[in-house]
């Protein structure tokens, strides 16, 4: 940035409440007249107070009811505290909360591992342009733009023990989705199969970004076509790289869709998000037991925004 | 908890199950709705409040019958009510799921004067919760309700809270050529199902229809079990949270669980109601233990081919007399906004005129009120009122007799990781009662 006296403006600026201005009485300030003042104003205080409001109160409220046993009913000087109880019961006497804890990891993992590798290797493919590269593109790029909730519509006639594809044409009677011990897996294919499009579109518009002048120099210093990708294209792409890891971990995080519509993740589909939802939305608003799920998955949020966090600033003092 | 409540309900689940539960979708909807619902609350209460002098005239009802079919029956009814009283009812319709998942804000806020509910539980938890208006004057207008129905809407505090208005029982489905073909008799005793059974797996057929993908129909199974062999008023204790579920009598209904499970429908936990009742449709299974609503994965001409029969007699001292009805009905707001005209229209909708429009115009649910005309029942609505009317108790589903909470987030993963691994009863029975004692402590 180079807006020098934007910035100095910015500093110099006070409190808009407390000015009537008359042009101003240093010389800086008539950089910004009463419009743009005004303007700053609003945009700092408008995203404040939408965020103060949207995000840190309710995780705040979330945090704190996730003291108490409310169920929802009743007015709020009411609601009982009872420590860490919950936090206490979520860990000893409530069965779906290892699996969930597992299974997040493990969805974090397939596609960490197997999903975005192969969206990137399909992208490098692409990027050759190939006969018919085009259709594969969109062929590939489809499940991304269906919402979760058709694809797993669609994975149902796949996987539906007596009436899906899968069983009729192999002739088997396996219960894809209500096997606990093969539904998880079956899950995360249709969950990686509209991933493994996200990440290659990704790749690919990384790709397209990547100065042909060092692939050719590559080539003339006689460099192999996977050497050449994995010393010189690769850490090239270190922009494309680090957004992926973050939609990578935040689409794990967020998993919830897939398995709400195949059984309301229950029975081998636990995750955190699942439960949290099954606890707080609807009749059963147990609300302090669920934040106080909500408040596990926060701090293991945190986790992932802090090495985030961490990485990119200290990327920007390079 | 998502069991069908009426007809349209069934057919719209005809839709391929994962489509039906496009439960995000229907949880965001949840959220505006929670907004919809206080804001139809608001606008009628602008209605209302436009000119005192029409107050009288007006009576606003909270609807959750979001499908045609049933919409279009509660909108006759209210018609009727508007003839016979001059009241101009106004039917607030919300989608069905979205009524049931924000009943608590729903009603903490600004109800309308009437509201449909679920008989049990459910309605005495909100009542004692102080959620919803003392009925019992309307009780002492109405006639035509067996002291089941008058039992069912009766809070903890000995007053009435809810007019029944339909009711489906829950039975031994069957279908009539195939027994006939194989010469089947109605088993009366747990022997006598345990060896057709084993008959019907000689003659190729799955013995019992099974599916629990979406956790409340073995809770049929997990009931009736119970009814069967510790009877009618353990029932009720052991879902108030007042029994043990580590106590012996739960786990001889476990154990029980446990050895007809080999005769039910194998892989239950990946495979829908629709799923299951279409095996039977098609003649691959023996029966089905299910709601009256099986019968809405039959063809017309297959009606008539529809038979049950009522689970049979386990103890002999506790017989085979009780079963689990769900009744459907209409509550009054804790405050009203006009309490004189809700208690008129409660007692029309508990009344003989509603039943018989219901009658006429709903095939598929039997009408709470025996003082109804119901010479245009089918023979299975016929048969199945009369089983209602024969039991000696009546109880209202799992999930309806006991906390929403309890039933939701407890219950449903215990059974289905019972179906999963039958072997581990006292473990799993541990498991419940440590979460039960952490969720009823109030």
């Amino acid at each position: 940035m180079s807006d020098l006296p934007l910035i100095q403006a910015d500093r110099a600026v006070p409190p808009p409440a407390s000015t009537t201005s008359t042009g101003g009485r240093r010389r800086r300030l008539r950089l910004l007249s009463r419009t743009d003042r005004v303007v700053i104003t609003l945009m700092v205080l408008v995203p404040l107070l939408l965020v103060t409001g949207l995000v840190w109160l309710p995780a705040a409220a979330t945090v704190l009811l996730s003291g108490t046993n409310w169920d929802g009913i009743g007015p709020i000087n009411e609601i009982e505290f009872v420590g860490v109880r919950n936090y206490s019961d979520v860990v000893n006497i409530y069965p779906p909360f290892v699996p969930a804890i597992q299974h997040n990891l493990l969805w974090l993992a397939a596609l960490f591992v197997v999903a975005t590798p192969f969206g990137m290797f399909l992208a490098v493919l692409l990027d050759k342009e190939l006969r018919g590269g085009r259709f594969y593109q969109t062929a590939l790029y489809l499940p991304v733009v269906l919402s979760l909730a058709l694809i797993g519509f669609v994975w149902q006639l796949l996987y539906s023990r007596d009436q899906g594809l899968i069983n009729a044409v192999f002739g088997s009677s396996i219960d894809w989705y209500g096997d606990s011990s093969v539904n998880i897996w079956a899950v995360l294919i249709a969950s990686g199969w509209r991933h493994v499009g996200y990440i290659m579109l990704l790749y690919l518009a990384g790709l397209k970004g990547v100065d042909p002048s060092l692939r050719e120099a590559a080539a003339v210093d006689g460099a192999s076509e996977s050497r050449t990708f994995f010393r010189v294209v690769f850490p090239v792409l270190r922009p494309i790289n680090i957004i992926v890891l973050v939609v990578t971990v935040i689409e794990s995080l967020r998993a919830f869709d897939l398995v709400w519509v195949v059984n309301k993740g229950r029975n081998g589909l636990e995750l955190i998000s699942a439960l949290v939802t099954q606890n707080v939305v609807g009749e059963a608003s147990r609300i302090g037991f669920g934040s106080a799920l909500a408040t596990i998955m926060l701090i293991v949020s945190l986790v992932f925004i802090t090495i985030y966090l961490a990485t990119v600033m200290r990327e920007n003092r390079e | 908890m998502s069991r069908p409540q009426s007809q349209a309900e069934y057919l719209a689940r005809l839709v391929p199950p994962s489509v039906a539960g496009i439960n995000r979708r229907s949880l965001l909807a949840g959220a505006a709705g929670t907004g919809a619902l206080l804001g139809t609350g608001l606008l009628a209460g602008c209605g209302d409040d436009s000119g005192s002098a029409s107050d009288s005239k007006n009576v606003s009802v909270g609807s959750n019958q979001s499908d045609p079919k049933p919409k279009d029956v509660i909108a006759k009814v209210m018609d009727g009510f508007k003839t016979s009283s001059g009241v101009e009812p106004a039917i607030n319709t919300v989608d069905h799921n979205t009524y049931q998942e924000n009943i608590n804000n729903y009603l903490q806020g600004k109800p309308d004067d009437v509201f449909m509910w679920f008989a049990g539980y459910r309605m005495r938890f909100f009542a004692a919760k102080g959620l919803a208006g003392d009925i019992s004057d309307v009780w002492g207008k109405l006639s035509g309700f067996s002291d089941a129905f008058k039992k069912a809407s009766t809070g903890d505090d000995g007053k009435q809270y809810f007019v029944p208005s339909s009711y489906y029982p829950w039975a031994m489905f069957y279908r009539k050529s195939v027994w006939q073909q194989y010469g089947y008799q109605v088993p009366t005793t747990l022997d006598q199902l345990t060896a057709l059974s084993t008959q019907m797996k000689k003659d190729g057929l799955t013995p019992i229809a099974f599916a629990d993908k979406d956790g409340w129909p073995a809770m049929g199974t997990f009931d009736i079990l119970n009814l069967r062999i510790n009877g009618y008023q353990f029932h009720i204790d052991l879902m108030a949270g007042k029994e043990a579920w580590t106590s012996d009598k739960v786990k001889k209904v476990f154990d029980t669980w446990a050895g007809l499970l080999p005769l039910h429908q194998p892989d239950s936990l990946g495979r829908t109601w629709q799923e299951a009742a279409q095996s039977l449709q098609q003649k691959k299974s023996g029966m089905y233990m299910l709601g009256l609503f099986v019968g809405q994965q039959f063809s017309n001409e297959e009606q008539s081919d529809l038979d049950f029969f009522t689970f049979p007699e386990i103890d002999p001292s506790i017989g085979a007399k009780a079963l689990d009805a769900p009744i459907d009905g209409y509550m009054m707001a804790r405050k009203p906004k006009n309490k004189a005209n809700a208690e008129k229209l409660l007692e029309y909708v508990g009344g003989k005129a509603a039943a018989d429009i219901t009658v006429k115009n709903d095939p598929a649910t039997l009408v709470a009120n025996t003082g109804a005309d119901v010479s245009g029942y089918t023979a299975l609505q016929k048969k199945a009122a009369e089983l209602v009317g024969s039991a000696t108790e009546v109880a209202q589903f799992l999930d309806r007799d006991t906390r929403p909470d309890f039933a939701s987030t407890v219950i449903i993963p215990a059974l289905q990781q019972f179906i999963k691994n039958p072997k581990d009863i006292g473990g799993l029975t541990s498991s419940i009662e440590n979460q039960k004692k952490s969720i009823f402590t109030d």
